[in-house]
């Protein structure tokens, strides 16, 4: 199963757990299927379009999707997909 | 430019960056010759500004506007108690002027806006960024892009942390990814929670700003490899670190294949922060407040700060987070007047415009100054 890293400002989502396995076969699906297990998450990381937010980055492994297949990029079994999105620090 | 030279004292102060092969005299003259501007003296600038103070940066230009807090002094180590109240860049330049009275300090008691940012890091080799809040970030950014400065970044929050070294150009000419090219829009404003809202764990921004300084440190002297189309990620809490590739992207709209952006922007627009301008909510005064409470008019009181703070003084208002004001809002009534407040009245009217342009609440006062005004005004009485 490939595995999510969830970020530590998406965490209390998921009631502080930090990662999420899934049997999803591409990027897109892995997201949904987060967004599945954890329905509060969705607004986070889906817009009102259902594309995924622009702000967060996904990457495989140590590449960004975006140079891979995007959305589509496959996942394989012992994958790591990262969330990682825009902080800022301080205050708003 | 006339090469640098060392006075004794410096010299026997450096020994033991002299002393290192790779960086010797070469590396420290580099350092003498470089400006460097800190934009932000918060938790990122203070291990920032002082390692780059104590490895003998001959410039360094200190930003910021605010003025020491006592809420600061949990990660801030560049201030001590006696600093409170004081305005953070002067307590700043006593501090390091103190460490090496060797350099020059350059004070900018400002905000940095789109109108003064250009003129301010023109003077500057490289900016490094510590800022609080995503306007800033993208106005360093678009800054040093549109003069062709290298951006050193890093960013903290809770337990996460984020550096990356934007717009360096390297030997060959080729220019590394900058923060746009990572990051194209930032995240509207209230669905990711700042650290007055998430708290920070106080050593974070210590090491993070650490190898923010580290990567200054490299890009000035040309010793080793900065971290250049990489972005290093540091989970505190499980102790994971990672380094992503950050690629240039072809849409950037500052330097991507047709750029859109050639002067700086209204960044509080671009980050979705003047959606209603402060016109648009209805706000009451705490003078205001305390005859309403005199009265016998019914109201309704919501305290959207966080649990902590609740617990440390409150009004005995109905307590929901800013974070859970959407959840909770079958808790809020329509029928009469409701008076929301936080602590000083930024986190209330985010509650008020999410909860008018959400669900067409039209019955909501925001309490100027929240509840620290609140208190001043009480106490005073």
């Amino acid at each position: 199963m490939a595995k999510i890293i969830i970020p530590t400002p998406l965490r209390k989502f998921t009631g502080n757990q930090a990662s999420y396995e899934t049997n999803s076969e591409n990027v897109y699906e892995a997201i949904k299927a987060l967004s599945g297990a954890f329905p509060e998450m969705q607004k986070h990381l889906f817009d009102e379009q259902g594309q995924i937010r622009s702000f967060l980055r996904i990457y495989l492994g140590d590449e960004d999707i975006n140079v891979l297949d995007k959305e589509k990029t496959s996942l394989k079994a012992d994958d790591v997909l990262s969330i990682i999105p825009a902080i800022a620090g301080g205050k708003n | 430019m006339a090469q640098e030279t060392f006075s004794k004292e410096e010299l026997s102060r450096y020994s033991r960056h002299l002393i290192i092969p790779e960086f010797n005299i070469e590396g420290q003259r580099k350092l003498k010759a470089a400006k460097v501007l800190v934009v932000g003296t918060g938790g990122l600038g203070a291990p920032l500004l002082q390692y780059l103070a104590a490895a003998g940066v001959g410039t360094i230009g200190v930003l910021d506007f605010d003025v020491v807090e006592d809420s600061n002094l949990q990660r801030q180590v560049l201030f001590s108690t006696d600093d409170i109240g004081k305005p953070k860049v002067l307590a700043a330049k006593e501090r390091l002027e103190g460490l090496n009275p060797y350099i020059n300090i350059v004070t900018h008691n400002v905000h940095l806006t789109s109108e003064n940012a250009l003129d301010i890091v023109k003077d500057y080799d490289l900016v490094a960024d510590g800022t609080d809040n995503f306007p800033t970030r993208y106005l360093v950014n678009d800054a040093c892009v549109l003069l062709g400065k290298t951006n050193v970044y890093a960013s903290i929050y809770r337990f996460d942390g984020q550096v990356s070294v934007f717009n360096y150009k390297n030997e060959d000419g080729v220019l590394g990814p900058n923060y746009r090219d990572l990051f194209p829009s930032p995240p509207p404003p209230g669905l990711v929670p700042s650290c007055a809202e998430g708290g920070v764990l106080g050593v974070l921004p210590g090491i993070v700003g650490s190898l923010q300084a580290n990567e200054v440190i490299k890009v000035i002297t040309g010793v080793g490899e900065p971290l250049v189309g990489r972005l290093f990620l540091f989970d505190a809490m499980n102790f994971e670190t990672r380094t992503v590739k950050v690629h240039r992207d072809e849409n950037n709209p500052l330097n991507g294949k047709n750029p859109t952006i050639t002067a700086l922007v209204d960044y509080q627009e671009f980050c979705g922060m003047k959606v209603n301008a402060d016109d648009d909510i209805k706000n009451i005064s705490v003078q205001e407040f305390i005859e309403l409470q005199k009265s016998t008019e019914s109201f309704q009181l919501i305290d959207v700060r966080e649990d902590f703070e609740y617990e440390i003084a409150n009004i005995e208002g109905l307590h929901i987070p800013l974070a859970d004001v959407e959840e909770e809002v079958d808790q809020i009534v329509s029928d009469r007047k409701v008076v929301i407040h936080c602590k000083s009245g930024g986190r209330s009217k985010k509650a008020i415009q999410l909860l008018e342009k959400e669900f067409g609440f039209s019955n909501l006062y925001n309490l100027t100054g929240g509840v620290d005004a609140y208190f001043d005004v009480v106490d005073a009485e």
